[in-house]
């Protein structure tokens, strides 16, 4: 099984280049502000290469693929 | 009066436990408890965080003693209170300081910590109450009281364990959670001082005491900083589930359909006429009114001000107050202080102010590395939403005349 993966913007990380909304735009689109917004969808199949892309594309490596993960509520503050 | 006050308020405790004789017997009295029988209690008595996020202690107990393998745990109390309106930290640091390090220690005891951080705001009186405390107690657990500079995004836990680890006293991303990944790398606990409080509280006294009052889903007390167009301030404690109307009748507040109410804090939400009375104090019992429990703000707007004007001021403060560290908080805020400023006190604010603050405030939420935005956001759309009418008159004719008032004496 492949499993569902996510993408994440780093907020702190991001300076809002957005090459992510060019690369990635089933998942991403532009705030007011110039900084990207990203809908919490799952990211699989043919899509997920196109997020691989977009992760390695970004200056500042904000972009993050993560595996989907449930279960870890306990360990937020 | 405005909501930028800062007092440190007295004690009329409605329903005196914490802040009462059980917690003066308490204070200072902690038995032991055997490893895990604690997480036990926890679990049964159903007790729940008090420095806003009202997150379960147990699991957190839990989490970290998962997390902990061949490296030390660290406990960490949080009482930096940067909330301007919320003084009810100092007060229990103050009046209490052996029953919060007496929660510190039981939770350090049961997580297998020896060290400990006690955050308190940077040459705050409590400081030399929490310090005299520790002379007077054993060293089993070696308690480091740390002082935090203010900044009103300094008490947020993060922060506070990067100031602690002598960085700055802004909030980081996580994951890793500090369960995981704390002072240190180390596996850490972090909980408010009312939260540890309330810990030796159930320690003492057991379970059953502790669920005796409050809701069967929120048992115990809550305290609460009530303050603002009331005739007894201070810091009042109160069992869960208690109507907010009863506090407020307790605070010599004569409710009428028009009075508003901040709850929760800066990042809170504005009740007002009906939304108050059908507002009790507990965390559900605040959402399900459209209020915030938050860490227990209650302020009553001065009915001669200006509810858009005060909102502004404050809109202002949170946006200053952002640690610039993420985009859509630097500029989101700045963006929706603009907007409230504007709805405020320009004589031509126009009918889009309101819907764009609404847009705005949806827009910043989850986009920060900590809850700030959200919270700022959240609060803006309260008052636009709030007093829809008070905003029709300021786009309709102009700045009220006690937004104009203030105006004129600005200049």
């Amino acid at each position: 099984m492949s499993g569902a993966w996510e993408v994440r913007v780093d907020p702190i990380e991001c300076a809002g280049h957005l090459l992510c909304v060019e690369l990635l735009p089933e998942r991403l689109r532009v705030d007011d502000w110039g900084y990207p917004m990203v809908d919490g969808r799952p990211v699989s199949g043919e899509l997920l290469a196109h997020a691989r892309r977009a992760a390695a594309a970004c200056p500042t490596l904000a972009l993050r693929l993560n595996r989907r993960e449930t279960g870890k509520e306990a360990e937020r503050g | 009066m405005s909501l930028l006050t800062d007092v440190r308020a007295p004690a009329p405790a409605v329903l005196p436990r914490l802040l009462g004789d059980a917690g003066m017997r308490a204070a200072g009295r902690a038995r032991p408890v055997r490893r895990g029988a604690l997480t036990t209690m926890l679990d049964a008595a159903g007790l729940r965080g008090r420095g806003g996020a009202g997150f379960p202690v147990a699991a957190k107990v839990r989490a970290v003693r998962r997390a902990t393998g061949l490296r030390r745990p660290v406990v960490v109390a949080n009482g930096v209170e940067s909330e301007p309106l919320s003084h009810k930290d100092a007060l229990l640091l103050r009046s209490f300081p052996h029953l919060v390090l007496d929660g510190l220690t039981l939770l350090a005891h049961e997580v297998g910590a020896t060290r400990a951080y006690l955050g308190v705001a940077a040459g705050a009186v409590e400081v030399d109450d929490v310090t005299a405390a520790l002379h007077r107690r054993p060293r089993d657990v070696e308690v480091e009281v740390v002082e935090v500079p203010h900044r009103y995004v300094a008490s947020e836990s993060s922060a506070l364990l990067s100031w602690i680890d002598g960085g700055a006293a802004v909030p980081y991303v996580r994951p890793p959670w500090e369960a995981e990944r704390g002072v240190g790398g180390r596996p850490t606990l972090v909980h408010n001082v009312e939260t540890l409080a309330q810990v030796a509280l159930l320690a003492y006294y057991g379970v059953h005491w502790f669920r005796a009052v409050g809701q069967p889903d929120e048992p115990g007390t809550f305290l609460l900083t009530v303050d603002g167009a009331v005739a007894t301030r201070g810091v009042y404690e109160v069992a869960a589930g208690t109507p907010l109307a009863d506090v407020l009748e307790r605070a010599g507040v004569a409710l009428d359909a028009d009075t508003a109410v901040l709850t929760g804090g800066y990042l809170g939400r504005w009740l007002r006429g009906a939304a108050v009375r059908s507002a009790s104090v507990s965390r559900a019992g605040m959402d399900a009114a459209g209020g915030a429990l938050g860490a227990g703000v209650v302020h009553v707007l001065p009915p001669e001000s200006c509810p858009l004007a005060e909102t502004a001021r404050v809109a202002t403060y949170l946006a200053e107050q952002s640690a610039g560290q993420c985009g859509p908080c630097r500029y989101g805020l700045a963006a929706l202080a603009e907007a409230m400023r504007a709805l405020a006190w320009w004589p031509d604010a126009d009918a889009q102010a309101a819907n764009r603050i609404r847009r705005w405030g949806e827009m910043v939420k989850g986009r920060g590395a900590c809850r700030h935005p959200d919270g700022a956001g959240g609060f803006l759309v309260s008052a636009v939403d709030a007093f829809a009418d008070h905003v029709d008159g300021h786009v309709g004719h102009g700045a009220c005349a006690a937004a104009a008032r203030e105006l004129r004496s600005a200049r």
